[in-house]
């Protein structure tokens, strides 16, 4: 499992720090898809990227990352080296891009193992195993990607990037250039990794919140770099509470929704520069429910059990 | 209104591009006044070719596209077309120049259109275009690029559209790259100005965009029609396999995935069968040279099983 | 374009490179006049002679001022560079837009036009040419210059303008009904600004050389003295083995720093020119 304290990730830059990820904490359990939600800029992908590969222009600002009940070293990128692919991996963004393009891929995944000080030998047998998990051919490993189709190379780096059991596993944005039938297929597939028991816990990030409610057991929506809530897939479906989750959620248009029957609104407004960020509430410029009080930071609101959310306006449920 | 026939457009591959790829095939549609035509499709089905075609920033390789009783197909002077259909792409930044202000979009349609309009009075027109939707001049005139929103580079092209005297708009994927809060927005404005008269080429990937906004839908697979009609009737009673399987692959809120698996077989399609043979559940020899056959009024589909 | 000139003078970098560039121009158009002497050519005093208030760079071994060589040299090299470079930059600059904005069996002729061209051994060309001319001035050495160095330029524009025309602006301005005349020079020109800048130094250096290696050859002018003149008569009475700094020295000065401070202007006008670099 996963334990996040109070995680500060920033970008150095000339005018100053950009607070990608401020003051972030959650957690992921054993066997348990958390989903992270939020529009571009929100942070979701610096907090994936974060954990695993951090390095400048971003740097650690504080906090604390547990990965089951041991540190890790997020801000020593040589350190990580001992945790990255066999503890926790990642599916990256771009990952059609992500194989060697000169070397066939079987020669690849070698190389990359013996990096690693492990004897490919031994792990062959698992290697063509994960093949069939994920429907590609053995012969792939002595095609070079190019002669692999995008959605044939992206299920070739989840195959890689899961090799050694890792506990955690992120997916970044995995779907956002895929079809909508190519992203069932892989959204499924990523689930079924967890199921499988291949990996212990799985972080997915998307933009997109209806991927989340297909596939995740728990979801966490940022804005602003910042948690805005967290609380079981249901609980976020039907009863979400912070006013950004909330107005999301009634923005987006289902199949079913025409605008005949009713007009959906967006969100006025623009999220709040990260360069020095405005205090308190950073919701507060496009909140409707806006109040003297959200110029302070927003406190933690239980709202039922495992259901929480950073917002002054936000009742505990009885 | 706008009226394509037989619509094609072939590009060259394989080595000394002997072989035909075909990125739009043979298509057939129509497109009414006040109305807003959604074309659906995944990457590679040719719907931006299709949107190309009609801006003619492309020529068809054959068909031809009529255009209030104007065939454009090979017209040589565009400039009175333009005047009246208009497009707008799927990347914000990339629409805009980015050495120069986005004022200069505006200056360009009084340049080549309104020549004789004074810059005093046509400022005072992009002033009011914008105010009309729900942008502050203030906040966007005189600024890169790069210093506004996807959101509101997108608006100013729909105000950019208005400075004219467009009647039939072609918005290519044009809020795929914005943020799902201001997506809507958009979307809305541009049904207003189908209430006012504007005609819409909606294309887009997503089925849920589509269903909100249009009253008619195409569905486009590799370049052909699969399916074709009101958008009520192509989402609530479809006909083709390859519809049912879009439906049944878009993530909803409300309503889990249901188990049949959106995987990809194997089998390529033969010349002169259904497109979607590759990947159909249904696929058999009889589907071979289907044509769009009527399902219902208005209504009609590409299958044998139609 | 108001704003363009306010960053571009608020560039130190374009700032400095300009200095250099303009304070060399002025020294090749009124060096002359300030120098003591009137024919560069002309034996004017003793030879070996280091500077002095007499001579302000010494003299040659056969007693020719080096300032005033120097000043006619920059003159000359100047003019070879920009009409050299200048001809070169703007056929291969209409050649590469024609090509990579029209595409098509224009784009295949003039293509193949360019190929040819760059596959013929250049210096045999000029040879030949320059055997049939009577005559041999600067000018026509610059013409020579311009007409055969271009190829390269076309090219590299064309890929550039490919590249640009598939952007969405190009799109929008084609169905605002701009012609492609106005496209090329109003959308595609702008962006590639400091691109074109960059070729035309490359071109301008380029042509110096180019006009060294035909003087070495005796294709030079018929008369007359040149930067590269003066460094290969360096090179061939010895200059710096005898210790005469004073004549190998100013004129390679001179080539690296104008050419130095042309590639500051360079990096200088990409800030100016891309809004994304000038709010660093």
């Amino acid at each position: 499992m996963l334990e996040v304290e109070g995680l500060k990730l920033y970008y150095k830059t000339l005018k100053g720090h950009v607070k990608a990820v401020d003051d972030v904490s959650f957690d992921v359990n054993d066997g348990e898809l958390l989903g992270l939600a939020g529009e571009s800029g929100c942070g979701k992908s610096t907090l994936g990227n974060g954990l695993i590969l951090l390095k400048p222009p971003m740097n650690y600002f504080g906090g604390m990352v547990q990965l089951d009940h041991t540190q890790l070293p997020i801000d020593d990128f040589e350190r990580m080296n001992d945790f990255r692919f066999s503890k926790l991996s990642i599916i990256p963004q771009y990952a059609m891009d992500a194989l060697n393009p000169t070397r066939k891929i079987g020669v690849y995944i070698r190389e990359v193992l013996q990096s690693r000080g492990i004897d490919p030998e031994s792990i062959m047998d698992k290697l063509l195993e994960r093949l069939k998990f994920v429907n590609l051919p053995e012969r792939v490993l002595k095609m070079y990607p190019i002669e692999l189709s995008g959605g044939m190379k992206q299920r070739m780096v989840m195959v890689m990037s899961t090799l050694l059991n890792p506990s955690l596993l992120i997916a970044d944005e995995v779907t956002s250039a895929l079809d909508v039938s190519s992203q069932k297929a892989v959204c499924l597939m990523i689930k079924g990794f967890k199921d499988a028991g291949i990996v212990k816990s799985l972080i997915f990030i998307t933009h997109d919140i209806s991927v989340l409610y297909q596939i995740a057991d728990r979801i966490m929506i940022m804005y602003a770099g910042k948690v805005a809530e967290i609380g079981k897939t249901q609980q976020i479906a039907s009863n979400p509470v912070h006013p950004y989750t909330k107005m999301l959620m009634f923005s987006l248009p289902e199949v079913g929704i025409r605008y005949a029957h009713g007009i959906l609104s967006g969100i006025p407004g623009q999220p709040p520069q990260l360069l020095n960020p405005p205090t308190g509430c950073l919701f507060k410029e496009r909140c409707p429910l806006r109040g003297k009080e959200c110029d302070e930071e927003p406190p933690v609101v239980n709202v039922e059990e495992g259901h929480i959310a950073y917002c002054w306006k936000v009742t505990q449920n009885a | 209104m706008l009226k394509a026939t037989n619509l094609s457009k072939a590009y060259s591959v394989g080595s000394l591009g002997r072989e035909k790829f075909y990125a739009v095939d043979n298509v057939n549609f129509e497109i009414q006044e006040r109305e807003i035509v959604s074309l659906i499709g995944e990457s590679g089905s040719g719907k931006t070719t299709i949107g190309k075609l009609i801006l003619r920033l492309t020529k068809p390789t054959s068909g031809k596209i009529v255009f209030n009783d104007l065939d454009i197909t090979m017209l040589k002077s565009l400039k009175e077309y333009y005047k009246h259909v208009q497009g707008i792409f799927q990347d914000p930044f990339s629409s805009y120049n980015p050495i120069f202000k986005v004022d200069r979009v505006f200056d360009m349609v009084r340049e080549e259109f309104y020549p004789s309009e004074s810059v005093n009075s046509w400022k005072e027109k992009v002033t009011g275009v914008i105010e009309s939707i729900g942008l502050n001049p203030k906040e966007v005139l005189g600024k890169f690029p790069h210093q506004l929103s996807g959101g509101q580079l997108q608006r100013l092209l729909i105000a950019r559209a208005l400075l004219m005297e467009t009647k039939f708009l072609v918005a290519d994927e044009i809020i795929s790259m914005l943020d799902a809060s201001t997506r809507i927005d958009i979307l809305n404005i541009l049904v207003k100005l189908k209430e006012r008269g504007l005609s819409v080429l909606f294309i887009t990937h997503d089925l849920s965009l589509g269903y909100y906004i249009s009253d008619k839908t195409v569905i486009l697979y590799r370049g052909s029609i699969m399916e074709y009609g009101d958008t009520e009737k192509i989402f609530n009673n479809s006909a083709h396999p390859y519809t049912k399987m879009l439906l049944n692959s878009i993530p909803s809120l409300h309503q889990k995935w249901s188990n049949t698996d959106a995987s990809l077989s194997g089998r390529s399609a033969p010349v002169g069968y259904c497109k979607f043979y590759d990947r159909c559940p249904l696929g058999d020899e009889r589907c071979k040279n289907i044509e769009l056959r009527k399902v219902e009024e208005n209504h009609f589909a590409a299958c044998k099983n139609v | 374009m108001s704003e363009i000139m306010f960053f571009a003078f608020r560039n130190a970098k374009l700032r400095m490179g300009l200095i250099i560039v303009l304070f060399f121009l002025l020294l090749g158009i009124f060096g002359p006049m300030i120098s003591k002497y009137q024919d560069p050519l002309d034996y004017v005093g003793q030879g070996y002679q280091p500077p002095s208030k007499e001579h302000w760079l010494g003299t040659t071994t056969f007693g020719q001022d080096v300032f005033t060589q120097l000043v006619y040299g920059i003159r000359s090299s100047f003019f070879v560079g920009l009409v050299g470079g200048g001809i070169a930059t703007i056929i291969g600059l209409v050649i590469g837009f024609l090509a990579g904005y029209e595409g098509g069996w224009l784009d295949e002729l003039l293509m193949m036009l360019t190929n040819i061209l760059l596959v013929i051994p250049t210096l045999a060309l000029l040879i030949i040419v320059a055997a049939y001319l009577p005559y041999r001035g600067v000018f026509i050495q610059s013409i020579i210059i311009g007409l055969t160095a271009w190829p390269w330029t076309a090219r590299a524009v064309r890929s550039q303008t490919l590249s640009l025309r598939t952007r969405e602006f190009v799109n929008l301005a084609r169905i605002s009904g701009r012609s492609h005349m106005k496209i090329i020079l109003y959308e595609v020109l702008p962006n590639m600004m400091s691109y074109v800048f960059m070729v035309f130094i490359l071109q301008f250096g380029g042509a110096i050389l180019a006009a060294v290696g035909l003087d070495f050859i005796g294709l030079g002018p018929s008369r007359g003295i040149s930067i590269g003149l003066m460094l290969q008569n360096a090179v061939l009475w010895n200059a710096i083995q005898l210790g005469m700094w004073w004549w190998a020295i100013p004129p390679g000065l001179v080539i690296t720093l104008v050419v130095g401070a042309l590639y500051f202007m360079n990096v200088g006008l990409d800030e100016v020119f891309n809004p994304r670099l000038r709010e660093m």
